[in-house]
């Protein structure tokens, strides 16, 4: 083999290696666009605590307001709505909520419900310590349901947020199609 | 030398079907190539042609909505990868190995795969088409959720992808290959004509970036099939998460699209106004500058889907800031044009209508890249009027003029001037008849992938139609001026242009079947550009 064929060879062989790293480096953007969004707050993704931990006295003199939203995606023949449109709320202060869920079919469906916090800044410092969202929710056909959720605004929330909304949709839990 | 190059010497090339269907030859398989495109070209532009036959006027005339989008997707995947791309593989092929004095590409059974398995991608592309629940209508850019929708045809479209990919990156590999390590003695790396540097820098952009887009739509395949949540909110994933994977390779995608062009109006620009290129090294830093700023901007595509205010300041910024270098290009070329001996054959008026024309469609893209007015513009007939200037007057515009400037060295013959001049006054009046109007019917809001319109809407998309079949029917004459000069004419020369500079015209026309085979002895002179 002549030295060029062997550059030649040593050229590909380098050529392949970085396609198959690019190829990795596309999976690699789904943590990387994770952790990017966890960290920032981008996309409204809400943060997750265990209550008692470092919680600090609450500010009594700051008011902020939290709107409650609902949706459930096409696919499910579910309903849910929030129990109460809005309450105001102390940052660092636990309160709770609740949704009412109903199965409006006459099967049993498992769904997931995904949390969502607007505007996006809000999202790092509302903390839920426990919802409906962490887990799957089996609802028998015909079934009604209220779902909790314990959440605190952190008292660092900038000060130009005077109002927040936290949403929920509903999915048909993925593998489950009946 | 490679032993490959060393078989030819001796038994004779096969001949007949054989001849190509296993030819190593870098002449074979760019002709292969080239002729490839056209076809393709051909059937995308016969979609094209429904898609302008039904907004001719508004309501539903022709086709059903939904065979409608199918068009509209299969003629964006059908031009970009099939027409586009491979004829730019397919000039790379012809010409590099003659511009750098080496006698073949560097991996010539691989070239032969990569062009080979391009039929098979598009068969199966076509073949969706006729499938239940038709072919795929979600957009070229397959965005999930929607693209999960699709019948039967989503699998195939997902191994075309794959299959094009698969290829693509092959070619580059292969252009990076031959270039680093064939070039003639001499032949250092800021002497090679800029066709060489744009794409060498283009097979950089393919290797990073296509392996990007086959990961995004296996994350599609797996998502639909064997139950992950890559793009699914359900399983905790996100569909927006698609969007950027996507742009991360659809930007390079652009400047893979555009910098052979720019190599190719470098190339005819000086020949034509009988000057070197201004500023050389200029050009190939600006080539540079813009592959590596394309890795920069991809959310530029996707300012509303709810990004904040920083993300979007920074891709705003960065987008403009690739206007810096295409602006030292479009300055190079006029200044290279700037009192000299200027003559106005067919390649050098395609160039001039090139220089124009894309930079219209620039402009139109950097009223884009502003995020607030972008909010106005998104998905409407705008953004189309934009890319089709850049990449019809632009890429295909560079890559006709490419073909008449190189066709008396393929095939030895002079092509008819006066025809070739016709075929481009007709195309150059009929893509503005048919694009222009589609900026007023942008700015005036009127959505892109929609079958039926606003009846406020419809004078401008006659006009548009009008000017689509125009430009359509006077293809025809551009095949026919080709298969007219391959098959006689008046002999071309060795140096078939006065001014044209460069290795390729030192071997006779039409160029033998082996060129080079002992490295030439390079001169200064043959090493102006």
């Amino acid at each position: 083999m002549s030295t060029k064929q062997r550059s030649i060879n040593k050229t590909t062989t380098i050529l392949f290696i970085v396609t198959i790293l690019m190829f990795g480096f596309g999976y690699a953007m789904v943590p990387l666009y994770d952790a990017f969004c966890q960290i920032t707050g981008l996309n409204g993704k809400t943060q997750r605590v265990t209550e008692g931990a470092g919680e600090a006295s609450p500010i009594l003199d700051r008011e902020v307001r939290v709107l409650f939203d609902s949706n459930v995606n096409g696919d499910l023949p579910w309903r849910l709505k929030p129990s109460v449109k809005s309450i105001k709320v102390q940052p660092g202060k636990f309160y709770d909520a609740t949704y009412t869920v109903t199965n409006m079919a006459n099967v049993p469906i498992i769904g997931q419900a995904i949390p969502s916090v607007s505007p996006q800044i809000a999202s790092l410092y509302f903390k839920k310590s426990e919802c409906f969202c962490f887990v799957n929710q089996l609802l028998e056909p015909g079934e009604t349901k209220d779902m909790l959720v314990r959440f605190e605004v952190d008292q660092d929330l900038p000060v130009d947020v005077g109002a927040l909304t936290l949403s929920y949709t509903f999915f048909r839990a993925k593998g489950n199609n009946s | 030398m490679s032993t490959v190059a060393h078989e030819h010497d001796h038994h004779h090339a096969p001949s007949g079907l054989k001849r190509w269907i296993f030819s190593t030859n870098h002449k074979d398989i760019g002709t292969l190539y080239l002729i490839f495109s056209l076809m393709m070209f051909f059937i995308g532009g016969a979609m094209a042609m429904i898609i302008r036959a039904e907004l001719f006027q508004p309501g539903l005339q022709f086709v059903d909505p939904q065979f409608y989008n199918s068009m509209v997707t299969v003629h964006a995947l059908i031009m970009i990868f099939g027409a586009v791309m491979p004829a730019g593989v397919g000039l790379a092929n012809w010409m590099i190995p003659l511009m750098i004095g080496a006698p073949d590409m560097a991996l010539p059974r691989m070239n032969n795969m990569s062009f080979w398995i391009l039929p098979f991608g598009f068969a199966l592309l076509i073949s969706t088409l006729f499938m239940n629940g038709g072919g795929p209508a979600g957009g070229w850019t397959m965005y999930p959720p929607l693209v999960l929708q699709l019948g039967d045809a989503f699998p195939f479209l997902i191994f075309t992808v794959h299959i094009l990919g698969v290829s693509s990156i092959m070619g580059a590999i292969n252009i990076i290959a031959t270039v680093f390590n064939m070039r003639a003695p001499g032949m250092t790396l800021m002497k090679m004509p800029l066709f060489v540097w744009t794409w060498v820098i283009t097979a950089f952009l393919l290797i990073a970036s296509l392996p990007v887009l086959a990961g995004a739509v296996t994350m599609l395949l797996t998502d639909k099939y064997f139950g992950t949540s890559f793009f699914s909110a359900a399983g905790g994933g996100d569909p927006v998460l698609f969007q950027h994977i996507f742009w991360f390779f659809g930007h390079p995608e652009v400047y893979i699209l555009a910098l052979p062009a720019f190599g190719i109006i470098s190339t005819i620009i000086p020949t034509f106004s009988r000057k070197p290129l201004f500023g050389y090294a200029s050009m190939v830093y600006a080539t540079a500058s813009i592959a590596i700023l394309s890795f920069f901007v991809w959310a530029h595509h996707m300012f509303t889907v709810g990004m904040p205010i920083k993300g979007e300041l920074f891709f705003m910024y960065a987008t403009m800031l690739i206007s810096v270098p295409t602006g030292v290009k479009v300055f190079n070329w006029m200044a290279t044009m700037w009192r000299g001996a200027m003559t106005f054959e067919t390649p050098m008026l395609f160039s001039i209508a090139f220089v124009i024309l894309f930079t219209i469609g620039g402009f139109s893209g950097l009223m884009l890249g502003i995020t607030p007015v972008d909010f106005q513009y998104h998905d409407t007939y705008f953004v189309v009027a934009h890319f089709h200037y850049v990449l019809l007057t632009g890429a295909v515009f560079a890559l006709m003029a490419a073909v008449y400037y190189w066709l008396p060295k393929w095939t030895g013959y002079m092509y008819d001037e006066k025809l070739g001049k016709i075929h481009f006054w007709l195309s150059t009046i009929a893509a503005n008849v048919l694009f222009f109007p589609q900026h007023f019917l942008g700015l005036a809001g009127m959505p892109r992938r929609i079958p039926d319109y606003n009846i406020q809407f419809a004078d401008f998309n006659m006009i548009s139609s009008i000017g689509g079949f125009a430009y359509g029917l006077s293809q025809l004459l551009f095949v026919y001026i080709v298969i007219k000069c391959a098959l006689g004419g008046k002999k071309a020369k060795a140096q078939a242009w006065e001014g044209a500079k460069g290795l390729e015209w030192t071997v006779p026309s039409p160029a033998p079947f082996h060129t080079f085979e002992t490295p030439p002895k390079l001169t200064k002179a043959m090493l102006e550009h």
